[in-house]
């Protein structure tokens, strides 16, 4: 069986963000990155078949900066087998503006020449949230997709898949080759052995351009997006920090509700 | 030309999703500022009958997609069917709940009709006719104003953003034929837990618990929230520690949750846990560490054993609930 991830690196949720000059991306040089949470369980969900299966290899496919290499070394000390870095930066240090549509675009060029059986990508990426890119793919090379799997079983060429939906989860089944999205509860990812890690620096990864794939940048990145940011502001500081005294429980407990019926009147 | 505002408005076991609601009310107003009209668009089984309640929040039009086929939300059937509705009747710009299931139809529905659509939107401007939506990024840190291209332009609206307000006009109620198209993903089995409880995204209150609890007793909190007519949230510590389902998981791997307020007792405030509340009205925390990260994002911070505040709380409320 031969499985493709798909993997978005992301802002580290604690790093600290600024907005650049012109309010349309965020200033990644200080910014620490990580492979998009959602990702790591597709990684290890990915790494689990292939040892249950005993053969196949595990694919590795990014979009993304200068940046994306540090997170492959990541998903190969991990045990993924081989990875393809599209490198779409534009602007030195400034996300192209892409979206769930260039974005897919990319990642469906890519896939041309890897041979797979099953897709496992994110159910999100924490950046954006859109929710989208695993849909357009889908929908670029007319594969099933199931979203929010939390459990799924393979049997020959078909995959059984446990899937949140609202207030429950559901059981489908479709066949392959096919895609589908990690929602957390699937596994819990692995954390790679220091021999790994350091083994994981020589491995070799392939490393494309837009060009090598036939693709015109005029219809990617900001040019090629649906969803086109026209300011981003960092969110305003909360009102924050008012520590409520008192010389016991009950007497803070009094206070809040106070201040909640009157200050905020959510009560 | 392409014209009008549509809504999709999900039906569930008692009526209509209040996100569908406040989806439906925000249409409206849009609509009204354009000086269109605003049609609903309901799909399912057996929802003709009820649908015709959304005339009370200003639907002009309700079109209903009410087949057997579609009594389980199953996203490709969903997404073929409300494609073509979407197809037919040519609306300009499309709103919906950000709930699971909108948010997988959406997805589905995009990609068909390769349209821009803006996930999660928490506030809506019109600009020549056009639709521009705000939404937040990187776990509600960053505020990005976006303009969605292609025709319809598709938005989803995050719970508990928008006001509901009745505006009750004469409505024209019709049924689309349902062809479900192609469906490669079979449903086997479905498991939908009904409880009369207020989903936890769309609750004004939410009293979550973390580590601090200390166990998977939740009485307090619960006691609490029943009393508020709320959910009870948790974090990934108390989710992990199996003390909770992780469909109550608030933050970056769980649900995003905007309620007025937002209660946080014994969790520490991790970066993943806040991204998962920041766009709620009023956030408390109650923590025996006064280091405790919570603190620099709740609004009121209580210092002192949860055990102790939490009844607190709830006699204190009590009282003034009578
Ligand atoms: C990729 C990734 C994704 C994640 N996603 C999420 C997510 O979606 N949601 C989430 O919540 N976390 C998430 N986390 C985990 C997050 O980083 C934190 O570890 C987690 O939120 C901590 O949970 P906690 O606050 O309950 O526990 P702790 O950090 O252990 O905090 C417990 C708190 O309780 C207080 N306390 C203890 N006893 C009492 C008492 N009697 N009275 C009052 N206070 C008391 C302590 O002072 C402490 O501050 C994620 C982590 C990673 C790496
Ligand atoms: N640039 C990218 N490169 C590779 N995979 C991606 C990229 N963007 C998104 N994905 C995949 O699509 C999932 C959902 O992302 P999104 O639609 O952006 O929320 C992610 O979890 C990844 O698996």
């Amino acid at each position: 069986m031969n499985i493709v991830v798909l993997m978005k690196q992301v802002p580290d949720t604690e790093s600290e963000l600024a907005i650049n000059d012109d309010a349309t991306g965020i200033d990644s040089e200080d910014v620490k990155m990580a492979i998009n949470p959602y990702d790591e369980f597709a990684i290890e969900e990915a790494l689990l078949i292939k040892e249950k299966d005993g053969g196949g290899t595990v694919t590795l496919v990014s979009v993304g900066p200068d940046t994306v290499p540090e997170a492959i070394r990541v998903a190969y000390a991990m045990g993924v087998d081989h990875a393809v870095h599209v490198n779409d930066e534009i602007d030195e240090g400034v996300y192209g503006g892409a979206d769930a549509f260039t974005s897919a675009k990319i990642i469906v060029a890519a896939l041309k020449d890897i041979d797979y059986d099953l897709i496992i990508a994110g159910n999100r990426a924490v950046d954006g949230d859109n929710y989208q890119v695993p849909a357009h793919v889908a929908e670029m090379l007319g594969l099933p997709l199931v979203s929010a799997v939390v459990h799924q079983e393979i049997s020959g060429d078909a995959i059984t898949c446990k899937k949140l939906i609202e207030g429950g989860t559901a059981t489908v089944r479709t066949s392959l080759p096919a895609i589908i999205t990690a929602q957390k509860g699937l596994n819990e990812p692995r954390y790679p052995a220091f021999r790994a890690i350091m083994k994981a620096k020589k491995k070799d990864f392939d490393e494309l351009e837009l060009d090598d794939l036939g693709i015109d940048e005029k219809s990617v990145g900001a040019a090629g997006a649906f969803i086109k940011i026209r300011k981003l502001e960092l969110a305003p500081a909360r009102t924050g920090g008012r520590i409520i005294e008192g010389a016991s429980p009950a007497e803070k407990a009094a206070a809040l509700v106070k201040l909640l019926r009157e200050e905020r009147q959510v009560i | 030309m392409a014209q009008g505002v549509a809504v999709i408005a999900e039906y569930g076991n008692d009526g209509f999703r209040k996100i569908s609601l406040e989806a439906v009310c925000e249409g409206k107003r849009l609509a009204s500022e354009l000086g269109q009209n605003l049609t609903a668009v309901v799909l399912g089984a057996e929802v003709a009958e009820g649908a015709a309640e959304l005339a009370k929040y200003g639907a002009d039009r309700i079109i209903v997609a009410d087949d057997a086929q579609l009594k389980s939300f199953q996203a490709e059937p969903y997404a073929n069917v409300l494609a073509a509705i979407l197809q037919e009747t040519e609306p300009s710009m499309v709103l919906m709940g950000a709930t699971a299931n909108g948010i997988e139809l959406g997805a589905r529905v995009a990609a068909k009709l390769q349209v821009g659509l803006a996930n999660e939107c928490t506030g809506f401007s019109l600009e020549n006719g056009r639709l521009v939506a705000t939404r937040p990024l990187y776990g509600g840190r960053v505020i990005a104003e976006v303009d969605i291209e292609g025709t319809p332009q598709m938005a989803s609206v995050r719970p508990n953003m928008m006001k509901i307000e009745e505006n009750e006009v004469p409505v024209e109620i019709s049924r689309f034929a349902v062809d479900t198209g192609e469906v490669k993903v079979e449903l086997l089995e479905e498991n939908v837990v009904v409880s009369s409880k207020v989903e936890l995204t769309e609750a004004d209150y939410v009293i979550s618990g973390g580590r601090g609890m200390n166990g998977d007793d939740f009485a307090i909190l619960e006691e609490l929230a029943d009393l508020l007519g709320g959910a009870v949230g948790a974090s990934r510590n108390a989710v992990d520690a199996g003390w909770r389902p992780h469909s109550d998981q608030v933050g970056q791997t769980g649900k995003v949750v905007s309620p007025k307020l937002y209660l946080a007792c014994g969790i520490s405030g991790a970066m993943q846990h806040t991204a998962g509340i920041s766009t709620s009205n009023t956030i408390v925390a109650v923590n025996n560490d006064p280091d405790a990260l919570i603190f620099r994002v709740a609004d009121y911070c209580i210092v002192d054993d949860l055990f102790e505040v939490v009844p607190a709380i709830t006699k204190e409320i009590r009282a003034i609930k009578g």
